[in-house]
């Protein structure tokens, strides 16, 4: 009877506890849209700040999002996959294997605001970029260099090592194979990790608060990364704890709700569509 | 030379395999980079306060007309904050895990998980805005104190965002567990329920404390969240007082800082660096341990 009455409780336990970790997303989700739909105008969406007006728009806010975006990727997918690649297809000795990959683990262990503090200090202050665009993009590149690397990785794993074996007896280099055999596999991996990436520099602020600025200037992509600006979220930390706009604050966490749930949704069908290739060959 | 077409594709071969070479090193030359940078940015300010002054001082006055830079309320609130938000979160991760990898039918497991991978999606900032229009008011009206904007709050908010790491890296643990194992268990006549706690539970408890540090981690690296609910005084700790942890020392001063009292930020940064270093080995001792 006492045994029958533990196993009762330690499954009710399980179940409440995932009821709850739901039941949290689901008030998250109704919470801020609910609060943040209402706040949402065509204006506010398409106008730029007006001090003269005291209009607020967050036009800019959300073009310094696609281009840090932009500007990320073109940095990070080559040296992730160039990393992966060497991981997988050049490196035989052990222990540097070993030693890359710790790295790579102590760099996601890192939290953003050192890296805000080193993006600072090394491409602000020594390389003489001051607080821009690009370099809160190239700290958010150290950043998701371990993400982009490991699906890559993980992707070329997956690559049957005949197919090389095969390419080498056709007497092709090193190159040749890469190039031919094993790069064009990779590409799941690096969709996944583009993926993966966006998610993470949309929510990223604390490293782009000294990198990127707070900046409202309307600007074009190249401009853009020479200059200041504010991403969607570092202008939502700055409506709202500095100036205490909250309905603008609602308004872009309700925007940002959204497209988190674009790239999950993204990425869950994406793995799904990958491993079912997978399967068939 | 014999033969100039091969040894023109030696050459080729042998510059790729130096990019690639050079491309698989980066990551081990931007720890270094970032390593370097906090260590050559973060000791002037060590040196000129003083070792101990700076780690043991209670007091932090960055800018009055005698500054006093003690960073001790920073490391003690960001360990009370760290372990509050394990107290709460470890048990509802836990939990939540054996019940999607163990028990959960599969369509509500892809159901749950997606709820999970959305949790571990929403940026912090909106946590901390949540948090500052909901957490914030009610713990004030429920206990009575003038402000609600606290630890105590910082550490619900913590609790919620180290969920999804807990979780995920658990589930993995869990799934790895052998089935022979659980078969065993059942053949003896144990239910499913006490298979799962008594015998895959121990089985996983490298990758569940794997899990548990990983948490750790999070929560004390997490700085605009934690910014926006805290509080932001340099208070020694307290539950419901308002409290500034290692993380949001360095943001909250950094605009505006300069001479003595900007280098002292670069050493709170050192300081928390040193901390995620040595997690970052715990985390790799259990996994590596959870693998074997």
């Amino acid at each position: 009877m006492k045994r029958k009455i533990k196993i009762a409780l330690l499954r009710a336990l399980c179940i409440v506890s995932a009821a709850f970790t739901c039941a949290l997303v689901l008030f998250l989700l109704v919470y801020i849209l609910a609060k943040g739909v209402p706040n949402i105008s065509w204006e506010l969406l398409t106008t730029k700040r007006s001090y003269m007006t005291g209009k607020i728009g967050i036009l800019p806010d959300i073009l310094n999002t696609v281009y840090i975006i932009v500007a990320t990727l073109i940095f990070v997918l080559p040296l992730g996959v160039g990393a992966a690649v060497y991981l997988t297809e050049y490196a035989k000795n052990k222990r540097l294997v070993a030693v890359i990959e710790y790295a790579a683990e102590t760099l996601s262990g890192i939290p953003s605001i050192i890296y805000g503090l080193v993006g600072m200090l090394f491409f602000c202050q020594f390389l003489g970029m001051q607080t821009s665009l690009l370099a809160g993009a190239l700290t958010l590149v150290i950043m998701n260099l371990p993400t982009v690397m490991r699906t890559t990785q993980e992707s070329l794993k997956t690559v049957p090592q005949s197919y090389r074996e095969g390419a080498f007896g056709l007497g092709a280099g090193k190159w040749r194979v890469i190039r031919t055999v094993v790069l064009p596999s990779c590409i799941d991996g690096v969709i996944t990790g583009c993926i993966l990436s966006v998610g993470r520099i949309l929510g990223e602020s604390a490293a782009l608060l000294f990198t990127a600025g707070t900046a409202h200037a309307l600007n074009g992509f190249f401009d853009g990364l020479r200059s200041s600006g504010s991403t969607l979220t570092v202008s939502l930390y700055m409506y709202v704890k500095e100036e205490g706009e909250f309905g603008v604050g609602f308004a872009i966490a309700a925007i940002l709700m959204v497209l988190t749930l674009l790239v999950n949704l993204l990425a869950m069908l994406v793995g799904r569509a990958f491993k079912r290739r997978r399967n068939y060959e | 030379m014999k033969n100039p077409q091969a040894f023109e594709q030696n050459l080729i071969e042998t510059i790729i395999y130096i990019i690639f070479l050079f491309l698989g090193l980066i990551t081990v030359g931007f720890v270094l980079l970032i390593t370097v940078y906090l260590v050559i940015a973060g000791i002037p300010a060590i040196r000129e306060i003083g070792i101990l002054n700076f780690l043991f001082n209670t007091k932090w006055a960055s800018t009055a007309s005698e500054p006093s830079f003690g960073i001790l309320p920073f490391i003690l609130t960001s360990v009370y904050g760290t372990a509050g938000a394990i107290i709460l979160g470890v048990p509802v991760g836990f939990l939540t895990s054996v019940y999607l990898a163990k028990l959960a039918p599969q369509k509500i497991r892809t159901i749950v998980s997606g709820a999970v991978s959305l949790l571990a999606g929403i940026p912090s900032v909106v946590y901390g805005l949540v948090g500052m229009m909901v957490l914030v008011p009610s713990i004030r009206k429920f206990f009575h104190i003038p402000d609600g904007a606290s630890l105590f709050a910082a550490i619900i908010v913590l609790a919620i965002m180290i969920l999804p790491s807990i979780i995920n890296v658990s589930i993995t643990a869990l799934e790895a567990v052998p089935r022979e194992y659980e078969d065993a268990s059942l053949a003896l006549g144990a239910t499913p329920v006490e298979t799962y706690f008594r015998v895959s539970v121990p089985a996983a408890k490298s990758g569940i404390a794997a899990a548990v540090v990983l948490g750790v981690g999070r929560a004390i690296g997490e700085a605009m969240a934690v910014m926006m609910v805290s509080g932001n005084a340099p208070n020694m700790p307290e539950l419901f007082g308002s409290v500034r942890f290692l993380t949001t020392a360095v943001a909250s001063e950094m605009s505006y800082s300069s001479g003595l009292q900007r280098q002292a930020l670069f050493s709170i940064a050192l300081v928390l660096f040193l901390f995620i270093m040595l997690i970052n080995a715990a985390l790799n001792f259990f996994l590596k341990r959870s693998k074997e």
